[in-house]
């Protein structure tokens, strides 16, 4: 839904450009050369873009990818739930205040009461008065491997949610739906978790030093070759910790007079990242090729404000695949951007490294590109490979720079061995170098998951957001009360799922987010769908208004038709 | 959906009603205070309504008879 109002804006801008930039030609305003621009004025949502690719050129296969408009009324509901949530959210605070009812978050001490409140903002009336009232969905703990199925610790809270109490039982065998344990590799048996025993016998846990003093193992030097060998990069550097490899690489590659352009739904430790190194920051609108094109053509044309100096340099900031919105970046134009207005590009592989690509190397292996093409490229260990941390690779000079000036390089300890060996026997895997097809069958299924999920979902009548190949799976849930309601009923039926809400989504855009894995079968996703498609009757959340089975009339950015 | 009885739809239908508003997620106490707020209001709506709009509609008539009411017959007849 944002979509279409973002682009109709755009486009509108983009209009108005091309009539200020006739006007202005002579005196040395830019002239209209865009490389995107659209052979329309913006596509009304029941039209089907059939010849409306415009950089279908630069895809070698269909690029589909769709966000379903809310319904109206969808919204309006929604809203109205919240507006009655947050009048009782009143309420409670002023029985709060007056100590009609005791208060069990933090607050301030009698002695302060005069002094500036620290707690006091929106999002913590948020926290207190409605994510209080669902808690009881997140932070369960979980007391198995985080593979196919989980063990989960059983708990019940006697006040609403604000104390849990551990009853000593298991809840067995529940369905995990929300690791993002793509690959299926977080496993407690098998060649990877031997590897890791032997490796913490040879080694210990521990390191107990940084990189640069007596934390630089052999094994640590062997991953890192490894993954730039992985990559198809010059050379790689690994960290103990994939936020902080975002938050702390930032930096040092851009400082003062340096502008940042990040998507607008970046992840949180892009974001930090981006602040702390000071740079300027403009935000583009969600994958949109347009937006991002107008920043870059404005950035060069004027330069920084006030002293319309040239920038020092441009970083360009995307996602493989974003987490929240199981889209793709449509990386092809991207480069192409980049290329034209000589920017630099960081793209964070988090979710997409392992997950995506025929050999599983990422978008860039996705979409058949050069990794030479990327300047940065960061990924985590989290997610495909099992394990913990995050690289970076690209080319030499830029990781030698990077080794001596991160501050995750200089300041933090290095990797854990076991977690490094994890790491390298995962990664071997998914290469073939162990001799084996177990890392293509774990991709060929991975993929054949997330197809089979994701069409069925969509015959179920549900609203999926996000590109058909992503493993991430969104499904909108919308109203705040089915928030709570959908991860209670999934559980009462043996799937663990993840619910998302108003900080990490906008605030009428809650969702439910499953994760495919290869570790999950057929039969495994079956039982899933019957669950899911059950509570969608229940909580009457099959919203779509599209005409089932499969034909995609809604608003969309859609390639499927490749001419060439 | 499909439905044994009658009484399930009717605690399906209260179930959605739960869940739109959103007082699925309150607590017991507040909910029966948001529902004996709301029931009211549509309780003194009904009965407002019940009370004054016959009154109304009658005075609206006899104004619009007022208006149109001292045509000749004949104009009738012609339309018809
Ligand atoms: C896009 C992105 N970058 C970075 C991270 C942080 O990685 P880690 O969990 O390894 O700290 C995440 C984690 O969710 C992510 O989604």
């Amino acid at each position: 839904m944002t979509e279409s109002s973002g682009s109709k804006l755009l486009n509108g801008e983009a209009c108005q450009r091309t009539l200020r930039g006739k006007n202005a030609g002579k005196n040395g305003f830019v002239k209209n050369h865009c490389v995107f621009e659209h052979p329309r004025k913006y596509r009304r949502p029941t039209e089907r873009s059939q010849n409306a690719a415009p950089n279908s050129s630069l895809y070698k296969k269909p690029f589909s990818e769709s966000f379903e408009e809310t319904p109206l009324l969808v919204a309006v509901l929604t809203y109205m739930g919240y507006g009655i949530l947050t009048i009782f959210g009143y309420f409670r605070d002023f029985l709060r205040h007056w100590n009609i009812e005791k208060c069990h978050i933090a607050h301030e001490r009698e002695q302060q009461k005069d002094f500036v409140p620290l707690y006091q903002d929106f999002e913590n009336f948020y926290t207190r008065n409605l994510y209080m009232r669902i808690r009881d969905n997140w932070n369960r703990p979980i007391c198995s491997v985080p593979g196919a199925k989980v063990d989960l610790v059983e708990r019940v809270t006697h006040n609403y949610n604000w104390t849990f109490e551990h009853t000593g039982k298991v809840v067995k065998d529940v369905i995990n739906m929300g690791s993002y344990n793509y690959l299926g590799f977080a496993e407690n048996t098998g060649a990877c978790a031997s590897a890791a025993i032997e490796t913490t016998h040879a080694y210990g846990v521990g390191v107990a030093s940084t990189r640069c003093e007596i934390g630089n193992l052999d094994i640590h030097e062997e991953l890192e070759q490894l993954v730039a060998r992985f990559l198809g990069v010059e050379s790689s550097m690994a960290f103990g910790m994939g936020f902080a490899t975002n938050s702390m690489n930032i930096p040092p590659l851009t400082g003062k007079g340096c502008l940042i352009l990040s998507d607008e739904l970046n992840h949180a430790s892009l974001v930090l990242g981006a602040r702390l190194s000071g740079s300027t920051i403009r935000v583009f609108k969600h994958n949109n090729m347009q937006s991002l094109e107008k920043l870059l053509r404005d950035a060069i044309a004027h330069g920084q404000p006030r002293t319309h100096r040239p920038w020092k340099k441009i970083l360009i900031v995307v996602e493989g695949i974003y987490s929240m919105e199981g889209s793709i970046v449509r990386l092809p134009e991207v480069i192409a951007l980049k290329k034209r207005y000589k920017a630099y590009l960081y793209l964070d592989e988090a979710h997409s490294i392992g997950a995506l690509g025929p050999n599983g190397r990422g978008v860039v292996d996705y979409f058949g590109l050069d990794p030479k093409d990327v300047d940065i490229m960061m990924g985590t260990f989290t997610k495909s490979f099992g394990a913990a941390g995050g690289y970076i690779g690209g080319r030499k000079e830029l990781i030698d720079y990077l080794r001596c000036h991160s501050h995750s390089a200089l300041y933090a300890t290095s990797m854990s061995p076991p977690v490094a060996q994890q790491i390298i026997s995962s990664m071997k895997i998914i290469m073939g170098e162990d001799g084996s097809t177990l890392g293509k069958d774990r991709l060929r299924q991975l993929s054949e998951n997330t197809t089979y999920f994701r069409r069925k979902l969509r015959e179920m009548g549900f609203i999926i957001y996000g590109n058909d190949d992503s493993p991430v799976v969104p499904l909108m849930l919308y109203m705040p009360a089915k928030i709570g309601a959908f991860g209670r009923e999934m559980l009462k039926r043996n799937i663990g799922t993840v619910v998302v809400g108003f900080p990490a989504t906008p605030i009428i855009e809650s969702r439910a987010r499953f994760c495919v894995s290869a570790a999950h079968t057929r039969e495994m996703l079956d039982t899933a769908l019957r669950a899911i498609s059950e509570v969608g009757d229940l909580l009457q959340l099959k919203y779509s208004r599209r005409e089932r089975p499969l034909s995609t009339p809604g608003w969309t950015y859609e390639e499927s038709l490749l001419q060439d | 959906m499909y439905f044994k009885n009658f009484r399930e739809y009717l605690s399906w239908l209260y179930f959605q009603y739960l869940l739109i508003t959103g007082i699925y997620v309150l607590e017991p106490w507040e909910k029966s205070i948001f529902n004996s707020i709301l029931f009211s209001a549509i309780a003194m709506v009904v009965y407002t309504s019940y009370v004054f709009i016959p009154i109304h509609l009658r005075l609206a008539l006899e104004f619009f008879h007022e208006i149109f009411g001292g045509q000749p017959e004949s104009t009738m007849t012609l339309m018809n």
